[in-house]
C-alpha cells in the first residue's frame, strides 16, 4: 500500500480519534433528528413503517453533509492542504484517504447504528437488513461527492451553507435508490435493482470524485 | 537548475509584479527582498507551482515545472506562512507525517534527532496546540533536517525563531548549500548564510 496515502489515512483517523466529540456531534444529530419525527408523527406503526426509509436516509445526508465543511477547512487553514498538492504523490491518491477517512468516522457509524433507529419505526426484520446494506452501498457516494462541494467552497464566506446547496441536490439519486431499496422490501419486491444502482453510483464516485476534489482544491488554493 | 522567466502576477485587479526572472544553480542561495505586499510570498507560491503565473514561466532543468510536476515536487521543499501541523497531533507525530508525505520515511529516532537539532526535543510529545508561534515553526522546520530535496524555497523562515535558533538554521542553511543545494528565502532580518553564489531578488511596485 502506498506510504503517503496511509499516511494521510492515519493521521486523520488519528485526529478524529482524538477529537472524538466532532464524531458524537454527527451521530447525535442522526439520531435526534430521526427520532423526532416518531414523536411528531405518532404511534401509528403503519404511518412510521411508510415514512421510515424516506426519513431515515434523509437522516443519513444531513448527517453526512453537516461534517462536509469541515473535511479541507482545517488543512487549508493550518498549511497541510499546501504540503499536500505538493507531495509527490497524486492529489487525488490522497484526497481519496482522507475521503476514506471521513466515511469511517461519519459514515460508517450512522450505518452501525441504523438498525437500532430502524426499531422506532416498527420495521421488519427484513426491511432493517437491506436499509443497513443500502447505506453500506449508498453512504461511500455521499462522502465521495461531498468531497467535491467541500472542495469547490474551500475558503468562500458561509461555506457551511454553500456546500449544503452544491451538494443536496447532487444526493437526489443516492436518496431516491437508498429509499426505494427499503420500501420494496417492505412490499415483498426485490431490492435488488435499487442496491445495484447505488452500488453503481458508489463505483462511478469511487473513480471520479478523487479526480473532480484535486481538481478543485488546486482552484481553491490559488 | 531552476529558471524563471518574465514572471508576472496578478492578485484581483493589482500587478504586483511582473518580468521577475531569476537563474540558480547547485549551490545558489537566492534573497527574495521586498516591502510588505509586494509579492514575495506569491512569488514563493509561484515558483512551487501553487499560484499560475500570470505571464512567464518557470522551469526545472529546462523542463515547465507542469510538465514533470512528479520529477519537480520530489525534489522540492516548501514552508510557506502556514506550519502544515495538526493542533491535535504531537510534534513527533506531525514531523514524520509531514516527512512521510514527501516521500521521506523518517523513524521516530530520525524526527527525534531532527527535533534535537533545532532544540525543541522536550516538546516531542506535547500536541502541537499547546506550543508557541515559535516553537511551532521550529517543528515544522525541524523537517528540513529529515529532507532530503535539493530545493528549497522558505517563506520567512526566520520569523518568530529566537536568536539561537536562528542561528541554528542559517548554519543548515549552510551545509545544504554547500552540498550543492538551492535555497530561496524571503526575510526581514539581517541573517548572513553562507553560500557560494548568493542573489539578491528585490521585488518593488
Amino acid at each position: 500500500m502506498n506510504g503517503a496515502w496511509l499516511t494521510v489515512l492515519t493521521r486523520d483517523l488519528l485526529q478524529a480519534y482524538r477529537r472524538r466529540s466532532d464524531i458524537a456531534t454527527t451521530l447525535f444529530f442522526f439520531v435526534i433528528v430521526s427520532s423526532l419525527f416518531p414523536l411528531g408523527v405518532g404511534s401509528d406503526s403503519a404511518i412510521l413503517s411508510t415514512i421510515a426509509p424516506g426519513v431515515l436516509w434523509v437522516a443519513a445526508l444531513l448527517a453526512g453533509m453537516i461534517s462536509l465543511s469541515r473535511l479541507f477547512a482545517a488543512d487549508f487553514a493550518d498549511g497541510a492542504l499546501e504540503q499536500m498538492l505538493l507531495s509527490p504523490q497524486p492529489l487525488s491518491l490522497l484526497v481519496s484517504a482522507k475521503i476514506l477517512a471521513h466515511w469511517l468516522v461519519c459514515g460508517l457509524p450512522v450505518v452501525l447504528l441504523a438498525p437500532m433507529i430502524g426499531l422506532q419505526y416498527a420495521l421488519p426484520s427484513e426491511a432493517i437488513g437491506i436499509l443497513v446494506v443500502s447505506l453500506l452501498l449508498g453512504t461511500p457516494a455521499l462522502s465521495l461527492i461531498g468531497a467535491i462541494g467541500a472542495a469547490l467552497t474551500l475558503g468562500a464566506r458561509g461555506s457551511g451553507l454553500l456546500v449544503a446547496l452544491l451538494v443536496l441536490p447532487l444526493y437526489i439519486p443516492v436518496l431516491i435508490f437508498g429509499s426505494l431499496a427499503v420500501s420494496a422490501s417492505q412490499h415483498g419486491m426485490s431490492p435488488q435493482a435499487h442496491l445495484s444502482l447505488l452500488a453503481a453510483i458508489s463505483l462511478l464516485a469511487v473513480v471520479l470524485a478523487p479526480l473532480a476534489t484535486a481538481a478543485a482544491l488546486r482552484i481553491s488554493v490559488e | 537548475m531552476l529558471v524563471a522567466q518574465g514572471l508576472a502576477c496578478l492578485r484581483g485587479d493589482r500587478l504586483l509584479f511582473k518580468n521577475v526572472g531569476f537563474e540558480l544553480n547547485a549551490g545558489g542561495l537566492l534573497y527574495v527582498l521586498g516591502e510588505n505586499g509586494s509579492g514575495k510570498s506569491s512569488l514563493l507560491r509561484m515558483l512551487c507551482g501553487l499560484l499560475t503565473p500570470e505571464e512567464g514561466a518557470v522551469f526545472w532543468n529546462g523542463k515547465k515545472i507542469k510538465e514533470d510536476a512528479e520529477q519537480y515536487l520530489s525534489n522540492l521543499t516548501y514552508l510557506g506562512h502556514l506550519n502544515g501541523l495538526k493542533d491535535d497531533l504531537t510534534a513527533l507525530e506531525n514531523l514524520q507525517t509531514n516527512a512521510r508525505l514527501a516521500g521521506v520515511e523518517a523513524s521516530e529516532q530520525a524526527a527525534m534527532a531532527a527535533l534535537t537539532a533545532i532544540g525543541i526535543a522536550r516538546c516531542a510529545y506535547l500536541p502541537a496546540r499547546v506550543l508557541s508561534q515559535g516553537q511551532k515553526r521550529r517543528v515544522a522546520l525541524a523537517g528540513l533536517w529529515l529532507a532530503n530535496t535539493s530545493l528549497w524555497i522558505l517563506d520567512e523562515p526566520f520569523a518568530a525563531l529566537d536568536v539561537a535558533s536562528v542561528e541554528v538554521l542559517a548554519t543548515r542553511l549552510g551545509e545544504h548549500i554547500a552540498e550543492g543545494g538551492m535555497a530561496i528565502l524571503t526575510t526581514h532580518q539581517d541573517v548572513t548564510v553562507n553560500a557560494k553564489h548568493t542573489q539578491t531578488l528585490r521585488l518593488s511596485k
